[in-house]
């Protein structure tokens, strides 16, 4: 069975707010599912399924329901960390293909900037991780994991900083355009590798930005998306692929887009060079070389080339991505940055991004995420949509 | 440019039922790793179940402790003083995170041999850690 044609993002809402230190998690998740709601012209008691991630209040997304008065008929709190808002599009469209679920409400909030996190920090995950007594004596926070992709990168492939930095000039440019991204100035390679090392190879213009907020989606079955008014967003495939330290047999070369990439491409029944628009997961510059790559946009060994010249810049470049600027420039709300990539490419087949970076003729697109960290264990997630 | 290692205050491992043996090792100057007696594979962190055939008859073994450097990053900007963390391929071949130590840090190279040493923790348990062998 496959969800292809099965399910419809009828709804998408990126919260404006990057800093709400007078808002509590739950009111923004219930902003952001109003917001989500009002964009598909549904309301509150027409959802029957939702779905949020590990980080939401309270346990399994039951407190989240009650606080927002939710009727469910189905409910998931999967966590692959950013990447979870993916995962939960493939499961919704999977419900709805079984008939659990109708209309499938997905929400994330969180404050990270007004809580004072970072990516320079060691974090334990709690009692019990078998992996922590091995790992946190050693200072593993999470640039310097990413940085050591991107040190390997370089040292096997030849990639360099140069290369890298223009992952960031592309977001620069995008961001110019969207009133609510956090940095909207245009920067250039000089100013990335000018900018303070925080992790070798890794500076801080390679590092996204720590932000508050939120998004929501609303995923419906075929009839009840072709009813409403908005264009229409059918998920044509999805999958999903956990990637660890395989018992010490540790591989950075590639992620898990490796294996999620090509899964999704086959239920939709497409390929790389179909896909119009991108969405790339962009915590690190690195993380869109490695994505690009394992997603099958190039061959393994070449994303940074592929990326430098301004290739990831809508209007010039061969391959548009993240044209709201991103994690890097925009939005990396809760320090999970799957929900705004699939958000952004949804505005980009209904023909809603702005103007200045909107592709023309854009009836696919591809969002993918990567959560926790290519340095040691993440979650990717491939999501593949078409404007019908 | 040069990045002289500093001594950093190094968190306390929490340990889980059965990491004791290979951090009691450590504060003996050794390193283990675990090997499975079904399956003949070693691998790290060190388990109560094989990750490879999830094998309970899992044992520990000294590991030989030089191996050389899979990939590195020198974290300038996160906390007090500078610090190299790195996977090093041990010999046995299988890939541990670690810290490289007790030299120029600008120096570290992937590829390079390293053997191991021990630092101690805050609360005074000793880790394993890798230094230019």
């Amino acid at each position: 069975m496959s969800i292809n044609g099965k399910a419809y993002i009828v709804g998408a809402f990126e919260h404006p707010t990057r800093k709400a230190p007078d808002k509590s998690v739950a009111q923004l998740h219930a902003e952001c599912a109003k917001g989500a709601l009002d964009d598909a012209g549904l309301a509150k008691d027409d959802i029957d399924g939702y779905f949020c991630s590990g980080d939401a209040p309270g346990a399994g997304g039951f407190s989240m329901a009650n606080y927002m008065g939710l009727k469910l008929r189905h409910i998931d709190s999967t966590d692959t960390g950013g990447s979870s808002y993916l995962v939960h599009l493939n499961h919704a469209a999977q419900a709805i293909a079984l008939g659990k679920c109708n209309i499938a409400l997905i929400t994330l909030s969180g404050r990270p900037r007004s809580e004072g996190s970072s990516g320079t920090i060691v974090r334990s995950r709690g009692t019990g991780v078998p992996d922590e007594p091995y790992e946190l004596p050693y200072g593993p926070v999470t640039v310097n994991l990413y940085a050591m992709v991107a040190m390997l990168h370089m040292y096997k492939y030849g990639t360099t900083s140069e290369q890298l930095a223009w992952v960031k000039v592309a977001a620069s440019h995008h961001a110019q355009h969207n009133p609510n991204a956090m940095l909207r100035e245009v920067v250039t390679v000089q100013d990335v590798l000018a900018s303070p090392m925080i992790s070798d190879p890794l500076h801080r213009l390679d590092c996204c930005v720590v932000s508050d907020g939120g998004g929501a989606l609303i995923v419906a079955r075929p009839e009840i998306a072709k009813s409403l008014k908005r264009p229409l967003v059918k998920i044509r495939g999805a999958a999903e692929a956990p990637k660890h330290q395989m018992g010490g047999k540790v591989d950075l070369t590639y992620s898990g887009a490796a294996w999620s990439g090509p899964r999704a491409f086959e239920e939709a029944g497409m390929k790389p060079a179909d896909i119009k628009y991108a969405s790339i997961y962009d915590s690190f510059t690195i993380t869109v070389v490695m994505q690009l790559e394992d997603l099958g946009f190039c061959r393994k060994g070449e994303g940074g080339k592929f990326v430098a010249d301004g290739n990831l810049i809508s209007g010039t470049g061969k391959l548009p991505f993240n044209t709201d600027g991103g994690g890097l420039c925009n939005n990396h709300p809760a320090n999970r940055g799957g929900m705004t990539k699939v958000i952004e490419a949804v505005r980009q087949l209904r023909g809603e991004a702005h103007p200045k970076v909107q592709v023309k003729n854009c009836n696919a697109a591809l969002a993918h995420g990567t959560g926790g960290s290519l340095g040691h264990r993440h979650g990717s997630a491939t999501v593949i949509m078409e404007r019908e | 440019m040069a990045t002289p290692y500093q001594e950093r205050k190094i968190t306390d491992p929490i340990l889980n039922v059965g990491d004791e043996p290979y951090f009691e090792a450590a504060a003996q100057g050794r390193l283990l790793v675990k090997k499975c007696a079904d399956c003949g594979e070693v691998h790290h962190y060190p388990r109560g179940a094989c990750p490879f055939c999830l094998s309970p008859n899992v044992a520990w073994q000294d590991a030989r402790g030089t191996g050389t450097i899979y990939t590195y990053s020198i974290t300038r900007r996160a906390g007090p003083i500078p610090y190299c963390i790195a996977y090093v391929t041990l010999d046995e071949g299988i890939k541990m995170m670690t810290n490289i130590v007790d030299c120029d840090l600008d120096s570290v190279r992937i590829g390079q041999a390293v053997k191991v040493t021990f630092k101690k923790t805050s609360g005074g348990v000793a880790v394993p850690m890798f230094t230019p062998a």
